[in-house]
């Protein structure tokens, strides 16, 4: 169980972290900075491209193929290009916040990957506390994007911020209320430990628990189908209509650096993070990254895209109750003695409360349209 | 706690990703409601009716391909009938039946990118559009058999068209006939029955059968009103009459009617396209027209059913060998007028896919 003494330092002398490292914290801390700002970035180009092929695939089309061996080199592309365009910043944008925006929208995606280990004990910082770091975290950068909205003085920003903020407030308590089942069977908030614990991916404990944080992570990175925040049909492209050059390539990293941070959360909580047979772990971390973000690249192909009424109503009266059911249901499981040896009875029995719950819930209690009952 | 807002005016457009081409909305809005919108347009103005009356009759074809440029070949021949209206030219029997099958493709292939545009702004991104330009594609390179161009065809003449259908085309066109139900159905298994796209259409801008008669509309969006009003029955213009089709008709008017209305009226397309297969004649294509035509004194008014809505030519003749005037009436600023009515109350997004669901061409709308 979690004893909650939160001391960042303890982590230099923990078992987490392998005692035959070199140096002391600082080391290991430069290190890992170094290991994941190369591994995110790294990341964002491959998901871009898997992105845009995958998107292409889907839409029958080719995708870019002209750059590098099957257009490998395009993200390359796309980075050089945006970095060489001029930085355009409107008259009447309020200067310092508009600097300011990209800047603190992109760090808290790069400090998310602080507590999620590539491997067992391979992590900048071992937080027993680490799944409420990630929540607390993964929120900031909205201070960003509502920055950046509001600095550009633009009517389609200042929209498509405000819808952000909407956003962000209503998905916060789902995904967290869908994390704390996880953290009931676990026993822990450290997610080295949630990984160790899980004999079997959480995503077969808590198939509920997983489609809400997958629901609420898509909404929390403006992925479709809740991408109402930068809808391009509709507010342009929201909060950063206004942002060229350097700036705008911020933007779009952040895009993509928080959608592989949510997919690597998702991959941690749910599918077992780094364990898997014959591969190295961190191999098998990341094919879970693109696994969970093919995902997202999917559901954004297919679906249309909801109205900003139709999405708070969707978090309150579906998501909402839906998280609060689930974690009902997982604590009665917790307190009733989980039985371990039985735990195939128990994805079995958990797959079939979903079902029914989804069902149910979305035949009687809730519709997308108007999200009342009668309409 | 009362906190003091005020609308705000939000230029939508003239560049805009989805005003389908250079039209502004001046959209007051009272946070993410609309409270009134005014359509702004001439951006595209070119002074096509205006530029008619210095051209001959059969120069005037190549302007009406500029009109609704994503149907020309209904533009041409919705000109072409006022010309032979006005001349009194009897076009003959082969030449009649290819232009019917070929304004039925014009129409799909129109109707297609209004559907996927429609899907566009919904925010389904890009797969149905593209699905259905797949479509399209396969419609151009038949266009592009009989007329040599892949958008703006030039292909009717006054008295017939302008060549017989090529070797290929008739194969080309049967494969196309008997791959289209099939993609038809793939498209309506993708979206037709989404729950956001329900959600999202459903009930969202309503547009009574009698607001849509006052207002003159017509076409898809005065048929997904419930008004059973298409000139191809109405007014059977060409040979029409010949064929065995349904018009269908929707109940609500809200915007998933006029969805499904204009995938309806592909299928129904997809027969008449069927049967003029299958009645092809022999024979000339082209009337004996001289090649500078000398209407007599007087003026004619054609229409036809344009995959938009009613598309009308109004023609003066002065016996010269140009008309004296040429009136256009564009089913998409007919149908445009509706907006406002449409859109009051509603959110932004509902703005989008609402203009998105009326289905314009700026081309048309401005001239």
């Amino acid at each position: 169980m979690a004893t909650f003494d939160f001391n960042i330092y303890n982590l230099v002398n923990s078992q987490a972290v392998p005692p035959d490292w070199p140096g002391g914290f600082w080391w290991h801390w430069l290190f890992f900075t170094v290991v994941i700002i190369g591994f995110v970035l790294t990341l964002v180009m491959g998901v871009i491209y898997i992105e845009r092929r995958g998107m292409g695939r889907m839409q029958s089309r080719l995708g870019p193929n002209r750059t590098g061996p099957f257009g490998l080199l395009q993200p390359v592309a796309d980075a050089v290009k945006v970095l060489l365009k001029e930085n355009i910043v409107p008259t009447a944008a309020d200067k310092l916040v508009h600097w300011l925006a990209p800047v603190i929208a992109f760090a808290p995606a790069l400090m998310l990957f602080a507590v999620i280990p590539f491997e067992n004990g391979a992590l900048l910082a071992d937080l027993n506390i680490g799944i409420l770091y990630v929540v607390a975290i993964s929120s900031v950068s909205t201070v960003g994007i509502f920055m950046a909205g509001w600095g550009s003085s633009n009517k389609y920003s200042l929209l498509g911020a405000m819808r952000n903020v909407a956003a962000i407030v209503s998905y916060e308590i789902p995904m967290v209320l869908a994390i704390a089942g996880v953290v009931l069977i676990a026993g822990s908030l450290s997610l080295n430990q949630i990984v160790m614990a899980q004999n079997v991916p959480f995503v077969l404990l808590q198939p509920l628990g997983f489609l809400l944080f997958f629901a609420a992570g898509c909404a929390e990175i403006n992925r479709s189908p809740f991408d109402l925040m930068e809808a391009d049909s509709e507010i342009v492209a929201g909060f950063h209509t206004e942002y060229s050059g350097m700036k705008f390539a911020m933007f779009y990293l952040v895009e993509y650096a928080e959608a592989v941070a949510i997919s690597a959360i998702i991959a941690t909580l749910f599918l077992g993070g780094w364990k898997g047979p014959i591969l190295p772990p961190w191999l098998w971390f990341i094919i879970k990254i693109i696994l969970v973000f093919f995902a997202m690249v999917w559901t954004r192909t297919t679906l249309p895209r909801i109205r900003i009424d139709q999405l708070m109503a969707f978090a309150w009266k579906f998501l909402f109750p839906m998280s609060l059911l689930n974690l009902f249901i997982t604590a009665l499981q917790v307190l009733a003695g989980w039985p371990t040896e039985l735990a195939w009875v128990m994805v079995i029995v958990n797959i079939a409360v979903m079902v029914v719950m989804v069902f149910i819930w979305s035949k009687f209690f809730f519709r997308l349209g108007g999200g009342r009952l009668e309409a | 706690m009362a906190v003091r807002t005020e609308p705000f005016v939000l230029n939508m457009g003239p560049v805009h990703p989805s005003t389908h081409g250079v039209f502004r909305m001046r959209a007051t809005l009272d946070g993410e409601v609309v409270v009134d919108i005014e359509p702004v347009f001439g951006y595209l103005h070119r002074g096509i009716e205006k530029l008619t009356e210095q051209r001959t009759y059969n120069g005037i074809v190549p302007l009406t391909d500029r009109l609704d440029y994503i149907s020309s070949m209904s533009n041409n021949l919705a000109y072409c009938l006022a010309v032979e209206k006005l001349a009194g030219i009897k076009v003959p029997e082969r030449a009649e039946y290819i232009r019917v099958i070929i304004a039925e493709l014009q129409r799909i292939a129109a109707l297609l990118i209004a559907v996927g545009a429609f899907l566009n702004d919904c925010g389904a991104y890009f797969t149905p559009f593209l699905y259905m330009f797949r479509e399209r594609e396969k419609i151009v390179d038949l266009f592009e058999m009989v007329s040599g161009q892949r958008l703006t065809y030039n292909y009717m003449r006054v008295g017939g068209v302008s060549q017989d259908l090529p070797e290929e085309f008739m194969p080309a066109l049967r494969k196309f006939m008997d791959k289209m139900p099939h993609y038809m159905d793939e498209y309506d298994q993708l979206l037709m029955q989404n729950e956001i796209l329900i959600a999202r259409a459903k009930g969202v801008g309503i547009l009574s059968g009698e607001q849509a008669i006052n207002c003159s509309a017509s076409g898809p969006v005065l048929r997904a009103s419930g008004v059973n009003w298409d000139i191809r029955k109405a007014d059977p213009y060409s040979i029409y009459d010949r064929f065995d089709f349904d018009i269908p008709t929707q109940t609500t008017g809200d915007c998933y009617d006029r969805y499904r209305q204009r995938v309806d009226e592909m299928r129904q397309s997809l027969r008449i396209i069927q049967q003029a297969m299958e009645q092809l004649p022999p024979g000339p294509v082209r009337a004996e027209v001289p090649h500078l035509v000398r209407p007599p004194v007087g003026e004619a008014y054609a229409r036809l059913e344009a995959p938009k809505g009613e598309l009308g030519f109004y023609l003066v003749s002065d016996n010269s060998i140009a008309p004296d005037r040429c009136h256009i009436r564009p089913p998409s600023l007919i149908n445009l007028t509706a907006l406002r009515d449409m859109v009051r109350g509603w959110k932004v997004a509902d703005l989008i896919i609402i203009f998105g669901s009326i289905d314009i061409t700026v081309g048309e709308i401005d001239r």
